[in-house]
């Protein structure tokens, strides 16, 4: 589904509303307080997905008790009894027009990035590492008061430890898969990329048993304790990923603007073909402005990747002759002034297109 | 509304937990329908609970009687004790029919963030009692939050000295999952899957 119009039309609002479908803070990371609409304070999303022949029904959006800073679920009605529930059933993965900065800023929008995809693959991972975030937290903030109590320090320690490994392992385990994913030409085409991790565990766990790991990370903070005044220098928190071009190795953080975005989107390619085989679903692909900074040679790969990808993909862009060769197989809306309208160049709506209220 | 006697009922409704304004108009509604059955009876409960019920000087359990129900039955072994953090917890366990010692309610977990601090928990009474000798085994049930964790971590550090074997409840637990939240047949594997801390 190919959705076009001026910026300021609303395209990307969109993609956020259905980024939002999935627990997270969506693509933006916009906290509660940010996605209503100006002046309002409820919001609302609402979708019907189709997957192997079943119907499901997503909504999410303020508590109807409970004040604007509280979000809730419903799956096919009822709330879910954890945000989990959701995990278990979609996934989505997006790129923005943000992430084109992705290699020349910090490492913790690269860290973001690499979770996500690993969060579609293993649900419970969001819930890991915010628990290795918390713990982080709670040591520095007793390193930072001074005398703390050791044992209590040890107790989070050990918390930071454990999480740290095993997110870690999630992280080496989606980076080998996705890895040999793109060498097997899950990319359709387009040319696949290399990531890798820079993180002190995962090295370790290449050679060392996890819990053996767990006790050298746990040893190792107790350690750094008195030069780790108010922060804390080992951990998941400190990993970062890197991109290469599969195909002659050149580094994402070398590489122009053009590539690096085509470096991502052979990640992305690659992710949804290995979610889809791993979880027998495939994910949402939201690209918001995937054609920018792409040349045409690339651009001619990416549409012909998205018409053998097993994802739903929702694309975005200012005109429509930019996605016409993806006419036979996408459906065209053209957004402005607050509307959605279908584009009669491109694919007549699909049996999907009566069904999600949230999305018309 | 109904004047100010109503409004003021209504809004003492809101503030417990479960109940949002709408809520409290609803169950006020049904009440005042019916003072005779529905509300002078509610009204004699609470200020009898509200006279007799205290925390428990050995345990910590919310009961009229001192040492309170679970304390003083001699059905009950004493020789095993549940750590929790909260009566919710204590009360949890106890519907599952899970655990056939005594408790120890500890009335909080040490959260950095929160600034919770160990002088803040209720854990001398428990280093006493353990201390005496008649413990043998403390299973410390505390929730798999890093704050339970953390918490459970240091409490096994401060009973350790005192020769009595510790365990932790964990398996089963989902990472981030408080106890009183857990249906009956995931608190007793919790329970029966503990393992020495
Ligand atoms: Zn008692």
């Amino acid at each position: 589904m190919v959705v076009f119009g001026p910026n300021g039309s609303g395209k990307t609002n969109l993609l956020e509303a259905v980024s939002l479908l999935v627990p997270g803070r969506g693509l933006r990371g916009a906290r509660m307080a940010e996605l209503s609409r100006f002046g309002g304070t409820d919001w609302a999303v609402a979708a019907r997905f189709s997957a192997n022949g079943e119907a499901l029904d997503i909504g999410t959006g303020t508590a109807p008790e409970g004040g604007s800073d509280r979000r809730v679920f419903r799956l096919d009605g009822a709330a879910p009894r954890s945000q989990a529930e959701i995990g278990a059933r979609v996934a989505a993965v997006w790129l923005t027009p943000q992430m084109d900065r992705l290699f020349q800023e910090g490492a913790s929008g690269r860290r973001r990035f690499l979770d996500r995809l690993v969060f579609a693959l293993e649900p419970t991972h969001a819930r890991i590492v915010a628990a290795h975030d918390v713990a982080v937290a709670g040591r520095n903030r007793l390193l930072s008061e001074g005398q703390a109590d050791p044992a209590w320090l040890a107790g989070l320690e050990d918390s930071i430890a454990r999480h740290a490994v095993a997110a870690t392992a999630a992280r080496v385990g989606l980076v080998t898969r996705l890895n040999a994913a793109s060498m097997e030409g899950a990319t359709g085409g387009f040319p696949p990329a290399r990531v890798g991790l820079v993180c002190p565990i995962a090295d370790r766990l290449a050679s060392a048993p996890a819990l053996q790991v767990e006790d050298w990370l746990r040893e190792a903070l107790a350690a750094v304790r008195p030069t780790d005044a108010g922060t804390t220098s080992l951990g998941a928190h400190r990993a970062d990923m890197t991109l290469e071009d599969a195909e002659n190795a050149l580094p994402a953080a070398l590489a122009s603007t053009g590539q690096q975005k085509a470096l991502l989107i052979g990640v992305v390619l690659a992710h949804a073909l290995l979610i889809a085989r791993a979880r027998g679903f495939a994910p949402l692909l939201l690209l918001d402005e995937p054609a920018v900074h792409l040349d045409a040679g690339r651009r001619a790969a990416l549409f012909r990747a998205l018409e053998n990808i097993p994802a739903q993909v929702l694309l975005t862009g200012t005109d429509a002759e930019t996605f016409l060769p993806l006419c036979d197989v996408a459906e065209g809306l053209e957004a402005g002034g607050g509307m959605l309208r279908l584009d009669a160049r491109f694919m007549p709506p699909g049996p999907m297109s009566d069904a999600p209220e949230g999305l018309y | 509304m109904g004047g100010p006697e109503v409004d003021r009922l209504i809004s003492l409704l809101a503030k417990l937990p479960g109940l949002g304004p709408r809520s409290a108009r609803r169950a006020a509604l049904r009440m005042l329908l019916a003072p005779e059955a529905r509300m002078l009876p509610l009204a004699v409960a609470l200020a009898e609970a509200a006279r007799s019920v205290r925390p428990c000087g050995v345990c910590g359990n919310l009961d009229s009687r001192d040492p309170c129900s679970i304390c003083a039955d001699p059905e009950r072994d004493a020789s095993i004790v549940c750590v929790v953090e909260g009566v919710g917890d204590l009360w949890a366990l106890e519907r599952a029919h899970v655990h056939r010692g005594t408790y120890h309610v500890l009335g909080g977990t040490l959260s950095a963030l929160a600034g919770t601090r160990p002088e803040d928990l209720n854990v001398a009474p428990l280093l006493a009692r353990v201390g005496q000798g008649e413990v043998a085994e403390v299973i410390l049930a505390l929730g798999a939050t890093v704050d339970g964790a953390s918490t459970a971590h240091w409490l096994a550090d401060r009973l350790r000295p005192l020769g009595v074997a510790i365990s932790r409840v964990g398996q089963g637990v989902p990472v981030g999952g408080a106890l009183d939240v857990l249906d009956d047949g995931t608190l007793a594997a919790a329970l029966r899957g503990r393992r020495p801390a």
